[in-house]
């Protein structure tokens, strides 16, 4: 009977340990699903909110290109067309846009477009002069208001002084939906403008320029020193305790916060050295001391990774140690350092805040040409139009975001390219 | 200028080799005897004495010419009896004249000479920054053409050299931490000049207050830190509290239980997570968790700020999730596996040999990836300064706005940077804090996990 008493406790017992070990893997399972679901979440977060900034909302425009309106002649030379009168074209347009608009009517049609509607206009005329005197359809680009409120990303169930449009602009935004004389299409100037302050014309390409500069510098600049460094500390350095001070700084470097990196370039490269202000050059050259420990560290792995036989082999045959590192070792480390680089320049990429430090936060409305020109850089552009209040903003942000992710995806997958096409195994 | 002087530069690798090559063949022709290298190592010889000179003068000269002529002008400007001048308005005023003629146009006289004196100066300096690069270059091939005689070792110089090239690739690392010493330091005692170290490590006042006008002392500002200190506290307590039991259950999970397909479909996508831009993680926890966070407070009667500690910290968690559960599975694995067969043979199931045998053994290694993730997220900058706010409070309510020393950093230097205030100088105080927390931080999990490699090797 004492035996039965036991058994049963026993059984109890292991089972309640069995059900424990369940719950126990049960609850690693859901710690592991929980970090993918919020992977996903973000990811469809960003797609979900950037995803209609690559439409934008146009307005079909009748333009009258009168000659004595726009003060120009048929046989107008370029310089001329371009200070042709355009602005009062648009406003003549935009007077006949709707038949009987009161005054104040107009001023409110008015706002319906983008500030960039007499550069089209002009754009339209460079393209086809022989338009003068006729009166042209034109579909041009409309204000990020009306953009905003087609797309569906502001309400208009809110009270109207907490809207952007009032009753009588969403009227006629109703109206001009019913006419079908708005439309939306693929949005270009998202790929080939740079920064504005109206949403509807802002777009990647200045930062994107400023990125890929900042990146050039980085890879100049880390890549040949991260290279040097490596093959001193891995093939010539003698044991001692100023190699050891080096290794160690180097790890502890890695570790390094990312913003007192942003500190030492404002402090030394801009206050001391007076390199120019927000440009490439600073940028790159920041981010380039801020990745050269995590690519010192891969470079290193890969030269270890050659068999010491290749090198032996070399100096057997009378090489000297420079000629058997520098002929057979660096290059069959190649790939593995390029490698490295590769992912040191992901890293550099998706770096805001020393950025900011440096003054690349700058309002930047053109086009980088060259490294020591002041630029924008991706991330810092997605943290300005993150900031910003205006609505229009938001998508692009993601917009960016998603661009910004597709430039990391592509660098990693090259570096995982690369790691499978040359990767040796000993 | 700079892609003028890169051209000169590859005229003159090209034809330093060219001719260190043809020199040393004919040297040793006329001698009769071989040389005692390759000719290809005169013909670098030659390269070198022509190519790091020039580069060190080009390089010092990108640097210093700037800065140079400014004080050249400002030094000679022709300043009027009475009026204030403001010396970086004043400078940036003379060179949009020089440079752009069309600004003159309603600008005084002695601004004019100024701009005219600025050009005229730029202008002598890169007539002279050529000739002295050509010179330069001319003097070190001759130098080292003198040499080029077929007894010489060139190839032992060569190797030399490439030694020293590689010694200066390996301490940039050091000049680098050098740096940021020195400019932390050297920024902090002004600050510290101005503001007492007592009133900044002690005092709970933060109001960095500048004086706009000249002679506007009303409010000097007060630079108490400890505000920031707690929110940057309370924010990497939240981060933490969602990132260690996920990251380390992940950890446990992927290293004990999980088969090894899931393996090596789940890690890389944890190093996605762990490679996301943490602008994008600020982005996401500005317009998904902070609105979530603000309306669940409300639906327990808290009254939540828009940005609070708590979504800025909720997201700074999932950020180091990958971080803990990379290092933890590192650790958890290199617990020898004699330890699990052992608690396995005597009858434990694998949660009891998981708690009892395998965590207690990895404790150290797992304390080591903690502080690591500690130390990430108190340098983490981006997230807070979307997501968690910007004004200093002094709270321990995570559903309230606070402010962390990274982002106070930013708002200092963000907008007009004139280094002679406090404002400005304040973030190189908080940058040393945070330099000096992050390195303790890191010093000690690098010990702590090296000796528990050693224990098990």
């Amino acid at each position: 009977m004492n035996n039965s008493v036991a058994k049963e406790k026993i059984i109890s017992l292991r089972k309640k340990r069995s059900l424990e070990d369940m719950r126990f893997k049960y609850y690693g399972f859901t710690a592991m699903c929980l970090s993918l679901a919020v992977l996903v979440f973000l990811l469809y977060t960003i797609f979900s909110k950037g995803y209609t900034a690559f439409q934008k909302t146009i307005v079909l425009l009748e333009v009258d290109y009168n000659q004595e309106v726009l003060k120009l002649t048929p046989d107008s030379s370029v310089e001329e067309i371009e200070k042709g009168k355009f602005f009062r074209v648009k406003k003549q347009a935009i007077e006949n846009f709707f038949p009987d608009l009161s005054k104040s009517d107009i001023k409110l049609v008015k706002k319906l477009f983008s500030i960039n509607v007499d550069n089209e206009i002009k754009d339209y005329f460079l393209d086809n002069p022989e338009v003068i005197n006729t009166k042209q359809q034109i579909w041009v680009t409309a204000h990020s208001d009306v953009d905003q409120l087609l797309k569906g990303n502001s309400r208009r169930d809110v009270p109207e002084d907490r809207r952007k449009l009032n009753d009588i602009q969403l009227s006629y935004v109703d109206q001009l939906v019913e006419e079908k004389r708005v439309k939306q299409v693929f949005n270009n100037f998202f790929f080939t403008k740079a920064d504005s302050r109206h949403p509807e014309i802002a777009g990647v390409a200045g930062s994107f320029m400023g990125s890929l500069f900042t990146l050039f510098t980085v890879f100049i600049l880390s890549f040949p020193v991260a290279i040097g460094a490596s093959v001193y500390l891995e093939e010539f350095a003698p044991k001692n305790r100023i190699t050891e001070l080096i290794e160690v700084n180097i790890s502890n470097l890695a570790a390094v916060p990312s913003i007192v990196f942003g500190l030492l370039g404002l402090g030394v490269l801009l206050n001391v050295f007076g390199l120019p202000r927000s440009t490439p050059l600073v940028g790159g050259s920041v981010l380039a001391l801020m990745t050269l420990p995590t690519i010192i560290i891969a470079c290193r792995a890969s030269l270890k990774a050659v068999p010491p036989s290749i090198k032996e082999g070399a100096l057997a045959v009378g090489a000297t140690k420079t000629q058997a590192v520098f002929h057979h070792v660096v290059p069959l480390a190649l790939p593995g350092t390029l490698t490295g680089t590769i992912i040191g320049l992901a890293q550099a990429l998706g770096e805001t805040a020393p950025l900011i430090m440096i003054g690349m936060i700058a309002f930047i409305p053109n086009i980088p040409t060259g490294l020591t020109e002041p630029s924008a850089a991706l991330p810092v552009q997605i943290y300005l139009w993150v900031e910003s209040a205006e609505r229009g903003f938001q998508e692009k942000s993601a917009a960016a975001i998603m661009v910004i992710l597709i430039f990391l995806f592509m660098m990693n997958a090259i570096a995982v390219f690369l790691r499978n096409r040359f990767e040796r195994k000993w | 200028m700079f892609f003028w002087s890169l051209v000169l530069i590859a005229v003159g690798i090209f034809s330093s080799f060219i001719y260190g090559r043809s020199r040393i063949k004919l040297n040793s022709k006329k001698q009769g005897t071989k040389s005692k290298s390759l000719p290809n190592y005169y013909a670098q010889y030659v390269l070198m004495w022509c190519l790091f000179p020039a580069l060190i003068v080009y390089f010092s000269w990108a640097i210093f010419q700037e800065q140079i002529i400014q004080n050249i002008v400002i030094s000679n400007f022709e300043y009027i009896e009475g009026a204030v001048y403001n010396e970086g308005l004043l400078l940036a005023e003379i060179r949009n004249v020089a440079n752009n003629p069309s600004f003159a146009d309603g600008k005084s006289i002695e601004i004019i000479n100024a701009a005219s004196h600025y050009s005229s100066l730029r202008q002598i300096s890169q007539i002279s920054f050529y000739t002295s690069i050509i010179i330069i270059m001319l003097l070190g091939a001759l130098y080292a053409s003198q040499k080029l005689k077929p007894e010489f070792h060139a190839q032992h110089t060569i190797e030399k050299y490439i030694q020293y090239i590689l010694i200066f690739c390996s301490s940039v690392a050091i000049f680098t931490t050098i740096g940021i010493v020195f400019s932390l330091i050297f920024e902090s005692l002004r600050f510290f000049a101005e503001v007492s170290i007592f009133e900044f490590l002690f005092s709970t006042e933060w109001y960095p207050f500048i004086p706009i006008r000249e002679g506007q002392t009303a409010a000097e500002g007060s630079f108490g830190a400890v505000p920031i200190f707690a929110g940057t506290f309370l924010v990497m307590v939240v981060a933490m509290c969602v990132a260690a039991p996920l990251g380390l259950l992940t950890a446990i999970y992927l290293a004990e239980y999980a088969s090894p397909r899931v393996r090596k479909t789940v890690k890389p996508l944890l190093e996605i997570l762990a490679g996301i831009p943490t602008i994008v993680y600020g982005f996401f926890a500005f317009v998904s968790v902070a609105p979530f966070v603000k309306a669940f407070g409300q639906s327990i009667g808290i009254d939540a700020s828009p940005t609070s500690a708590l979504a800025a910290g909720m997201v700074m968690g999932v950020m180091i999730i990958p971080f803990i559960s990379s290092l933890s599975d590192d650790v958890i694995n290199s617990v020898p596996q004699s330890l699990r067969e052992a608690s396995l043979g005597i009858g434990a199931n694998k949660a009891e040999t998981i708690k009892k045998v395998i965590l207690p053994a990895a404790l150290p290694g797992i304390v080591g990836a903690f502080l690591l993730a500690i130390s990430r997220a108190i340098g983490e900058t981006m997230i807070v300064v979307v997501a968690a706010g910007t004004a200093p409070n002094l709270t321990g309510n995570p559903f309230e706005n606070v402010t962390t020393v990274t982002v106070q950093i930013v708002v200092a230097l963000i907008g007009d940077q004139e280094f002679d205030n406090p404002r400005t100088l304040s973030a190189f105080a908080l940058g040393l804090v945070l330099f000096v927390i992050t390195l303790f931080l890191n010093i000690i999990a690098l010990q702590i996990v090296k000796r528990y490699r050693e224990r098990y090797e």
